[in-house]
């Protein structure tokens, strides 16, 4: 009598300690990359060579740190960074928020066709629009100067933009509206009524646009590297041309002490520096990113 | 009196969608239209400004017959898509089901399971990868493996090797992918659930008869969204090269945009694909029901 129940004990235990162990294991491939950088930045010379040493460095060595530093040039390049990241991310999270209020409430000649082309723009990589953009930007003298993020983020074409539009689209259209009629019959002008009322009650769309928005931007390098060039070079682009920037820095010359080599750990340390500001930002923020598809409903068709 | 209504509300319409209209004109219509113009000509840059000299589909021709490398670089990235598609589409469809599970530490999970999407920038990967942190040293040398690429046809054994070496970074571009799959999976209603065990269903019956087939309409918007951004990411070779041929004097403008539509075309080819597929898929699913 007691047997297939103790054995349906057992089964749902095996089953739940097996969903752990892959949960786990799966874990651990997106873990090891970050335990690679944190255990090798804080390893020094010797414990590089040393074939005993696999992952606990034998002491905390913050040397690379230092180093890996004055080759990103770490305080000015993070600001640089939180500039050009931040400036867009909030036009594009306003804009975006504006337009799909737009295809969302009103009924005007075109909807259709331009939602059509507001989907497609998402298709059409940035590596098909970027020649002429670059052009454009040249003869407007607004290369390596801020505005040529600005302006595309403000008009709702940034990075990925058009995910944007449609989150805010798909949450408007969630939205209730009775709230915004009964402001309309009060006599409230439209964009006040988007503005005190359709705003409000937005926010979880706007801080999820705008967190994405900004790893977004951060992690974009190709854009970066072509309409902002050297001047404006955010950590990641830093750490592009960490060897070459190393290299300058510190000239190889096997008989001066001064002279380094540029070791695994100096790179690490470099990684880490440069990740490690979204990884603060991810930790504060993470419910919102993990949870984001909840809360805006975007999944909806 | 009803007609100006439905005037007045066009008009705030196109007001508040104006922000957009004039971005897509402006910096993406207008590019791309531009950008197949420019392929179609030589494009010197000179201090007045830019030249252009029409030279046909002279760029597009020396792409695939001249040019050594892209022809072989276009089918690395169509083999990248044979293999990054379903691995990534079947990983965080499970990865999706098992986060579904009512499990203690779920969110702690989540969080580690979406990491790649914070980390992952182009350089970071390329160091990564450089350094050997993306493989799994022991998983390439596998003497079952090496045997196994020695015994099938070179293409497929090429693509094997692509697969292996690169599977960590696979993984790495499925973080949103899995968000969307566990959205869509709390979305399930549970009576169909409840409904399924009254009869005598399975955990294993439920899953692939009602479960899975529950996924497939959301598992097409998850192809176009793996395509495009793993076509897109900086890392990918033919952008590289765009990259690089564009500021190449011999090469130059004209034919870096001749090679971003060709791109942007096989990119398009891949998805038309996906969309046949999902069209076919529907109809089918409307005859039977």
């Amino acid at each position: 009598m007691n047997v297939p129940r103790l054995n349906r004990k057992v089964k749902t235990a095996a089953g739940i300690a097996s969903v752990y162990f892959t949960l786990l294991l799966i874990g651990f491939v997106f873990i090891y990359p970050v335990i690679y950088i944190v255990s090798y930045s804080f390893m020094d010379t010797e414990d590089l060579v040393n074939p005993l040493v696999r992952w606990l460095p034998t002491k905390l060595y913050i040397g690379n740190f230092s180093e890996a530093a004055r080759v990103l040039d770490f305080a000015p390049t993070l600001m640089k960074t939180l500039i050009v990241t931040v400036l867009p991310s909030i036009l594009q999270t306003i804009s975006a928020s504006i337009v799909g209020y737009g295809f969302s409430r009103f009924r005007f000649p075109g909807k259709k066709i331009m939602l059509a082309a507001l989907l497609a723009t998402f298709i059409i990589p940035p590596q098909v629009t970027m020649i002429p953009q670059f052009l454009m930007f040249r003869d407007l003298k607004l290369l390596e100067t801020i505005w040529a993020f600005i302006l595309p983020a403000t008009f709702t074409q940034g990075i990925r933009s058009a995910i944007f539009v449609l989150i805010f689209y798909q949450f408007f259209n969630m939205l209730p509206r009775s709230l915004e009629e009964a402001a309309k019959i009060d006599g409230a002008s439209t964009f006040k009524i988007f503005y005190r009322i359709a705003v409000p009650s937005a926010t979880p769309a706007y801080i999820i646009a705008f967190l994405f928005s900004l790893v977004w931007y951060w992690n974009e390098t190709t854009l970066t590297a072509l309409y902002l060039g050297e001047k404006w070079a955010t950590l990641p682009l830093k750490l592009q041309n960490f060897a070459v920037t190393f290299r300058r820095l510190y000239p190889a010359d096997p008989y001066s002490v001064v002279g380094k080599n540029l070791n695994e750990a100096i790179v690490m340390a470099g990684t880490f520096l440069t990740l490690i500001p979204l990884l603060m930002i991810y930790f504060f923020t993470q419910s919102w990113f993990v949870e984001s598809i909840d809360r805006t409903g975007i999944t909806g068709e | 009196m009803r007609m100006k209504i439905r005037t007045r509300e066009a008009l705030q319409g196109l007001a508040f969608i104006s922000p957009w209209l004039i971005g897509f004109l402006v910096f993406t219509l207008v590019p791309l239209v531009r950008t197949f113009w420019l392929s179609l000509n030589e494009v010197r840059v000179t201090a007045s400004g830019i030249r252009t000299f029409f030279v046909d589909f002279k760029n597009y021709k020396d792409a695939f017959l001249t040019d050594v490398t892209f022809s072989g670089m276009l089918i690395d990235y169509a083999l990248q898509m044979a293999v990054y598609i379903p691995v990534i589409i079947s990983f965080s469809m499970a990865v999706a089901l098992l986060l579904n599970l009512k499990i203690k530490g779920q969110g702690l999970f989540r969080t580690i399971f979406f990491l790649p999407v914070i980390i992952s920038s182009g350089p970071v990967l390329a160091e990564l990868t450089d350094k050997g942190a993306m493989t799994f040293e022991g998983l390439t040398n596998l003497g079952f493996l090496v045997n196994l690429q020695a015994t099938l046809p070179p293409s497929i054994a090429r693509l094997l090797a692509f697969a292996v070496g690169s599977f960590i970074v696979i993984l790495w571009f499925s973080g949103v992918q899995i968000l969307i799959y566990l959205a869509s999976l709390q979305k399930i209603d549970r009576s169909m659930y409840e409904a399924a065990r009254i009869d005598g269903a399975s955990g294993w019956q439920i899953l692939w008869k009602l479960t899975i087939p529950s996924l497939i309409p959301i598992t097409f918007i998850n192809i176009v969204y793996t395509i495009v951004t793993v076509s897109t990411f900086s890392t990918s070779a033919v952008i590289q090269k765009i990259q690089t041929d564009m500021y190449r004097p011999e090469k130059g403008l004209g034919y870096a945009s001749a090679l971003s539509w060709i791109y942007f075309l096989v990119m398009l080819a891949i998805i038309g694909m996906f969309v046949l597929i999902n069209v076919i898929y529907r109809k089918k699913g409307g005859e039977r029901s």
